[in-house]
């Protein structure tokens, strides 16, 4: 396993360098000016021209691609051309909104959905599994902006329960940090909970027509016991697939959220930098997404062993 | 059970205790702190590089000015404590104020003063002028330096009471010595407030606190003029990119004061009676249609002359603005409500509109059925509406134009374009500028007909330079005004671009907040939060 993971582990690497290479490129080819940008409405062309020299945007595209991969391989993200603070100070304040947003969206995802499936697959053809069937459609149907107001409005301007915005550091209290987070995550959370509840209902379909759980139910065991013990944990497999994929996509997908509920994550950060043109910030978060993206990927392939023995690397 | 529970007691009790604390904000709960939301992200610090009106706004907070202008458009010292000016009008003499200091405790010199003023002289296009009249500026001691002209430059004060984008703000000697077309990185200033860096968030927030060393001047405040008193001790900018959050927040109490709304949501925080909403800006801005001049067809002036009397500024205004107490139209090429605004050959942009007459010129300007290109940036509401207006207007008088939509990074950087429009160039876009940056001939850049040099578009005309030239030259308030509706009637004649009207967005702010400037920028002191 150890050879598995170290050679999982040296793909990032290429994946990475790969992924490098083609985003300071097609980031080369985009329309857009950081120098326009920065010298704002009243600027000149020549204005702008001085300020690209400046930037060293005028530089042939070998020259600003080996500056920026020297200094990558010395841990040297770059500089906010806007900003002029470190890319990577920019997103370590990005990281704990987001990977705080995530966990909770996808720990109410799970918490809510897998039950949820389970009942409906248990309770087949019944008015619960149709009423677990219609919250999933609805679940998918809504967009996540709409839903988003309606609980503000709802939680935040008429029952004033929760924040309409922002976020807190877990630093500034347990409760002010989780309360600036009930709201992103419902919003954000209730897609997933509709993907993970059809899934595992359909998984668990399946596994419920398998003979050992027939053999189950008749050695006389009890229903919960068959359900929980036997049925769920073979059925783990294509739901952890499914949560993974979740995590990836929540790491990016997360900008919609983020933007209505004004949390300075890395969705943000991202979208900022790409209207603004901020290149070493836009070449800095797509590294980290792709090393995020494959490392969850190996989590998940190594969390099968748990879930399924047969199953070894 | 019971001996289990009561030992478990202090856990409990310890947990408990930690679900509820706020520790970093009990300090911060027996301060005065205002929640500010920006109209827009502050991601640049330095206010002479670009012309961003969120950098010019975070300038107000950090930097002090030598003069500023007052609501009666009159220069008044701020920095500067006393001030002679030669017979000749060709030495300007100025002594600082007592105890003026910057935020690293440096006392603020003549050599910082003198440092600043030609840093930003490189950048803005009225510092420019001063500069080309300008001999040298010397300092005399710390406390006092000389400016020598030329030639009489009447605009001097004028130049160094600047209220808008670029603003002479003055900073230390070390840092005004940066090159003026890189950005600084060291926010230090003499103003009322200090920027906080350590807890600046980009995209998120922006912290400053209250200068207990600034001393405030006397006077009551009148726009950036007078005494600078700052009543709160610390000043958030939360900056909520979505306007619908940005709205409940302000009716919620998380934030106090929301610098510019949409109009679409006035009657939403109207309706709560803890939010005045209200117009705190008494000059506006004024959106503008922007012609490039180096392609066909606007590169012919009976083109150009003929959406004169096509445009009809009401409808920019509402679709702008959505309400007509926002905004009126304005015929002028200088912001209304200013000295200088006339309606000086403004009859082809006034009254009902002609649609015959600009068929007719379009006919005579010999117009072969050109693509016209309006770039457009549907991130921009202002820009979005006007494109869209413009599109339907020229559609109107069978032109055979289409809008090609991006971002507003893409449209700045496409507008610089100077290739047709078939290889990536455009033939008009939209814009908007505030009132101040176009109160006279010497900000008013889009009027400008110096070809290259130009803003954007390009357009060459000697005859509008000269009458600039001209202005400059005017000696009092009489001869500025008959040189100022010189330029204007050269304007609409040579039509540099097209005033679509002049709107205001309105402020909302809640009800425990009061003393706020009425001023064409946001400022924050004087405002005091109960």
């Amino acid at each position: 396993m150890l050879a598995y993971i170290i050679r999982r582990l040296f793909s990032t690497l290429v994946v990475m360098t790969v992924v490098a290479f083609v985003v300071f490129s097609l980031l080369y080819l985009t329309p857009g000016d950081p120098a326009a940008v920065i010298a704002g409405d009243a600027a000149t062309t020549d204005d702008i021209a001085r300020i690209r020299a400046n930037l060293g945007l005028d530089e042939p595209f070998l020259v600003r691609f080996g500056t920026w991969a020297w200094g990558l391989l010395h841990g040297d993200l770059g500089t906010s051309i806007f900003t002029k603070l470190a890319v990577t100070h920019l997103i370590a304040q990005r990281v704990e909104p987001t990977v705080a947003l995530t966990l909770c969206t996808l720990l109410v995802a799970v918490a809510v959905a897998v039950p949820l499936g389970v009942i409906a697959a248990a309770k087949a053809g019944t008015w619960i599994d149709r009423g677990v069937m219609a919250f999933s459609v609805l679940g998918f149907s809504v967009p996540v902006f709409v839903l988003a107001y309606i609980l503000i409005l709802t939680f935040s301007i008429e029952l004033d329960w929760l924040p309409v915005q922002g976020y807190h550091n877990l630093s500034d209290g347990v409760w002010e940090w989780l309360r600036h987070l009930i709201l992103p995550s419902l919003a954000l959370g209730t897609v997933y909970m509709a993907l993970i509840a059809r899934i595992t209902r359909a998984t668990m379909l399946d596994v419920l027509s398998q003979d050992y759980v027939r053999t189950a139910q008749a050695k006389g065991l009890a229903p919960s016991s068959v359900l929980i013990g036997h049925a769920l944990k073979n059925a783990a497999v294509p739901i952890m697939t499914i949560v993974g994929i979740g995590i990836a996509l929540l790491i990016s997908g997360a900008i919609v959220t983020e933007t209505v509920f004004a949390i300075p994550g890395i969705g943000r950060l991202t979208v900022d930098a790409i209207l603004r043109r901020d290149y070493p910030i836009i070449q800095g978060v797509i590294l980290i997404f792709s090393a995020a993206y494959v490392l969850v990927n190996l989590a998940v392939d190594l969390s099968y062993m748990f879930f399924d023995p047969r199953i070894r690397y | 059970m019971v001996s289990l529970v009561s030992r478990l007691k202090p856990l409990i009790a310890a947990a408990c205790l930690a679900l509820l604390a706020i520790p970093a904000a009990a300090s911060a709960q027996s301060q005065k702190v205002l929640k500010f939301i920006p109209q827009a992200d502050l991601r640049i610090l330095d206010p002479i590089s670009t012309t961003a009106y969120i950098t010019r706004n975070h300038g107000y907070m950090v930097y002090d000015t030598l003069f500023a202008m007052d609501e009666k458009f009159q220069v008044r010292p701020q920095m500067v404590d006393k001030h002679e000016i030669s017979k000749d009008q060709l030495t300007y003499t100025f002594t600082l104020r007592d105890g003026l200091k910057f935020h690293d405790g440096q006392p603020v010199r003549s050599a910082d003063c003198i440092a600043s003023i030609e840093r930003w002289a490189k950048r803005d296009a009225l510092g420019q002028k001063l500069a080309e009249s300008t001999d040298a500026w010397t300092a005399v001691n710390d406390k006092t330096f000389r400016l020598k002209l030329k030639k009489p430059f009447p605009l001097t004060l004028e130049g160094l009471a600047k209220p808008s984008s670029n603003v002479p703000f003055i900073m230390p000697e070390r840092i005004a010595k940066t090159d003026a077309f890189k950005n600084i990185e060291d926010p230090v200033g003499s103003g009322p407030f200090k920027f906080v860096k350590a807890e600046w968030v980009p995209g998120n927030k922006v912290v400053y606190v209250k200068n207990t060393d600034y001393v405030p001047r006397k006077e009551p405040p009148s726009w950036a003029s007078g005494g600078k008193v700052v009543k709160v001790d610390r000043v958030e900018w939360i900056y909520i990119p979505d306007s619908a959050t940005a709205a409940a927040a302000i009716n919620a109490g998380e934030a106090d004061w929301w610098e510019q709304m949409p109009p679409d949501l006035i009657p939403l925080l109207a309706k709560n009676k803890q939010v005045t909403v209200k117009n705190i800006d008494p000059l506006g801005s004024m959106g503008l249609l922007r012609f490039n001049f180096l392609h066909p067809p606007f590169n012919n002036p009976k083109m150009r002359q003929a959406l004169l009397y096509a445009l009809n500024q009401q409808d920019y205004v509402i679709g702008i603005a959505g309400d007509p107490k926002n905004g009126h139209p304005c015929y002028s090429y200088f912001t209304c409500g200013t000295p200088l605004s006339n309606e000086i050959s403004a009859d082809p942009l006034k009254g009902k509109r002609d649609m015959e007459k600009a068929k007719q010129l379009i006919k005579e300007s010999g117009y072969k059925g050109e693509r016209i290109v309006i770039i457009d940036a549907t991130d921009q509401p202002i820009v979005h509406s006007q494109s869209l207006l413009t599109l339907e207007m020229l559609k109107k008088l069978g032109l055979n134009a289409e809008v090609q939509a991006g971002d507003w990074g893409t449209l700045i950087t496409r507008r610089a374009v100077k290739e047709t429009p078939d290889k990536g160039g455009w033939n008009i876009f939209h814009t908007w500028l505030v009132g101040p940056d176009m109160v006279n001939p010497a900000v008013n850049f889009p009027i400008r007909g110096t070809g290259d040099k130009a803003w954007f578009g390009w357009p060459t005309d000697n005859r509008l330079e000269e009458l600039r030239e001209a202005w400059f030259n005017s000696t009092d308030v009489n001869s500025s005004k008959k040189a100022a509706s010189a330029v204007q009637q050269r304007a609409f004649e040579f039509v540099p671009f097209i005033p679509t009207g002049q709107f205001i967005l309105p402020t909302a702010y809640r009800s425990n907040i009061s003393g706020v400037i009425i001023a064409p920028m946001s400022l924050l002191w004087n405002v005091e939060k109960k």
